[in-house]
């Protein structure tokens, strides 16, 4: 293999510190015991002691988890139909409908979903928190799921139903499992998107409903404290599980040395 | 009554017609070659049997069952896809397993069924194994056996040996003759290789633009082409056109263009004036350094323009006198063969009057 030239060594390692630095910052921090965000005083799984016993964070984080299952499991189903619809038939109208809420900045849906919500008198609380989620997670599970099934032959549909199988069955036994490590991924990516929300549950969560985000978010108004450090750490932790069982379930996610192009 | 009826079936994308007022009738049993040049609608036609697209106009039969209404899952036929079309997240045996669990067969039926038909195809012992850990011929295989694990009443197969080399697709033809014997179940094949066509099939049909153009045994198209466009596509052919002087429906007289009046036996008559083709095979044509004994029906002189050696034979264009040029070819290993003629060399050309196939246009 060819040596790679050094100034492309620097920009590298310039561009993944640029990205990871704060992120160990946090983790590092999460375990000084000290109040401040200055020195380092010695380790301590104080914060952590402190989390545990926090109700108000307890709450919002089986909230977030509660909400992010629910949402995930709705989004990956509405969004893998979403995507056969897509694939199967030539629409127009359904693309740009379910990819919209992705590119719309979040601030606009946000705002726009506590008016559709209010015009319904719908109350604001963890079901509208769910529903807004939902709303803008179809689409990048759709997304995903329709670049699985453009990369299925077309022929293996057919095949099955050459083969005896019913539309239904042609689905569940050879279209389903084929794209299942689209569906396995737009389920993660769903759970991630919903559980780090902020935007748009701030405004359709209402007075009195708290997510991990809204809950970290009214901690440092006052100060960024060590107790915040922890729970974003756990939080890193979570996202990073997620993503090596997704990379697990679906190697064309992450690729490996191992892989070969069918 | 045939066991598939197609009566008059039309498939037409937009203003294109694929296939085109199409009738054929398969026997039970029957090895049936759909043969053309790509594009002319072989794959449109076969799927319409399978049931994944539906004629515009015509009506497929089977055991006399008008299939309109049928979709694929209910027809009793199977397909051999060229793509394979395994499934890739099964095993081989989990792939013939797939129509038997369609079928709702026993499990305690199944393993037996699986093992014949892998027997059938000579792929004992890969039951284990995944598609993407087959070659390209055991693969067409697994195929072909899932294709006939539920004993169908017959089997579609579209250029299932176009993406095996030279030697795979010989060896793997004749093992289709011989399963196809041993099943005895009808077989539509699909090509667009003629030398595949005449080999397997016990009836061909030679489709172009979405029509048949003939439909006979393979030594009837070869020896007989109903058309111009048959004897080209078939084989290699000297097609010599020109005004007929006369038919009488047993001797033709053709006035070539650009080599003079040719005679050829022929049970059709035609009135003088129109237009025929003698198709001329080139191993039925005589070259050699001197004329032959007595006066031959069709005599002329010519020099070897090109000569391409192919081993088992020679295939040499001679330009004649006129400006035509003539293919001809000669076996290697011909008896009493006196001389390999070099390009430049002089040469006379005759051939009887039984050689060529007279076709009015
Ligand atoms: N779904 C379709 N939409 C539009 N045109 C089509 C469609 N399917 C086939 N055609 C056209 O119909 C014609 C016949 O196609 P078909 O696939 O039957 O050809 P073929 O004889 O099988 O050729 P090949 O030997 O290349 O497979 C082609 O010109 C093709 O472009
Ligand atoms: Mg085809």
């Amino acid at each position: 293999m060819r040596r790679r030239p050094a100034w492309l060594w620097a920009a590298a390692i310039f561009a993944y510190a640029f990205l990871y630095v704060p992120l160990l910052i946090v983790v590092v921090y999460s375990f000084n015991d000290s109040r401040l965000n200055a020195e380092w005083v010695g380790f301590t799984f104080d914060w952590y002691r402190t989390l545990a016993s926090d109700d108000q964070m307890l709450k919002a984080a089986g909230n977030s988890l509660m909400i992010g299952i629910v949402v995930s499991f709705v989004s990956t189903v509405l969004g893998t139909m979403a995507g056969l619809a897509m694939h199967r038939y030539r629409l127009r109208l359904l693309p740009i409908l379910i990819v919209a809420p992705i590119a719309i900045p979040e601030i606009l849906m946000g705002v726009s979903l506590l008016i559709f919500f209010v015009l319904l008198n719908f109350t604001l609380g963890l079901v509208s928190v769910a529903l807004a989620h939902i709303a803008f997670c179809i689409g990048f599970v759709a997304i995903v799921v329709r670049a699985r099934l453009a990369g299925m032959d077309e022929t293996l549909t057919e095949a099955a139903r050459d083969c005896g199988a019913t539309p239904a069955s042609a689905f569940r036994y050879v279209t389903l499992p084929l794209i299942m490590p689209g569906v396995i991924a737009g389920a993660l990516m769903a759970f991630t998107l919903s559980i780090d929300d902020f935007v748009i549950t701030f405004f359709t969560a209402g007075a009195g409903t708290i997510t991990l985000p809204l809950q970290i978010y009214s901690m440092i108004k006052i100060s960024v404290t060590p107790e915040v450090n922890a729970v974003s750490t756990l939080l890193m932790l979570l996202t990073l599980l997620l993503i090596v069982v997704a990379a697990k379930l679906s190697p064309t996610l992450l690729p490996s040395e191992r892989e070969t192009t069918p | 009554m045939a066991l598939l009826d197609i009566q008059g079936v039309t498939r037409r994308f937009g203003d294109f017609t694929a296939v085109d007022n199409v009738s054929l009738a398969v026997e039970a049993g029957e090895f049936f070659t759909l043969l053309g040049p790509s594009g002319c609608g072989k794959t449109t036609l076969l799927r319409m049997i399978a049931g994944f697209d539906l004629p515009d106009a015509g009506r497929i039969l089977l055991n006399g069952e008008d299939l309109a209404d049928s979709p694929p899952e209910l027809r009793p036929v199977r397909t051999v896809f060229q793509s394979y079309a395994l499934f890739p997240h099964m095993s081989v045996e989990g792939n013939v397993a797939f129509p038997l669990q369609m079928a709702r067969v026993p499990s305690g039926e199944r393993k037996a069924r699986i093992e014949a038909a892998l027997e059938d195809v000579r792929l004992q012992g890969f039951n284990r194994r995944y598609p993407h850990e087959l070659s390209g011929g055991q693969k067409q295989r697994v195929a072909i056996a899932r294709a006939l694990v539920t004993h169908p009443t017959m089997l579609l197969l579209d250029e299932p040996l176009a993406a095996l080399d030279a030697k795979l697709r010989e060896d793997l033809s004749i093992e289709l003759i011989n399963l196809q014997k041993e099943v005895g179940i009808a077989f539509v094949y699909v090509t667009h290789d003629q030398t595949e066509a005449l080999a397997l099939s016990h009836r061909i049909a030679v489709m172009n633009r979405g029509r048949i153009e003939q439909l006979d045994e393979p030594s009837k198209i070869y020896g007989f082409p109903r058309t111009r466009f048959v004897a080209d596509f078939i084989g290699h052919c000297n097609l010599f056109s020109g005004p007929i002087r006369e038919a009488n429906g047993s001797l033709a007289l053709v006035d070539v263009d650009g080599l003079g009046p040719v005679r050829v036996a022929t049970a059709t008559s035609a009135a003088g004036g129109a237009r025929g083709t003698i198709a001329l095979r080139p191993e039925k044509i005589r070259i050699a350094a001197e004329a032959p004994s007595g006066t031959p029906d069709n005599h002329f002189h010519g020099a070897v323009r090109d000569l391409l050696y192919m081993g088992d034979v020679t295939v040499y264009r001679v330009a004649i006198e006129g400006g035509t040029i003539v293919e001809a070819l000669l076996a290697n290993s011909q008896s009493g063969r006196a001389k390999f003629f070099e390009v430049g060399d002089a040469v006379d050309v005759s051939w009887p009057v039984g050689a060529g196939h007279f076709i009015v246009e």
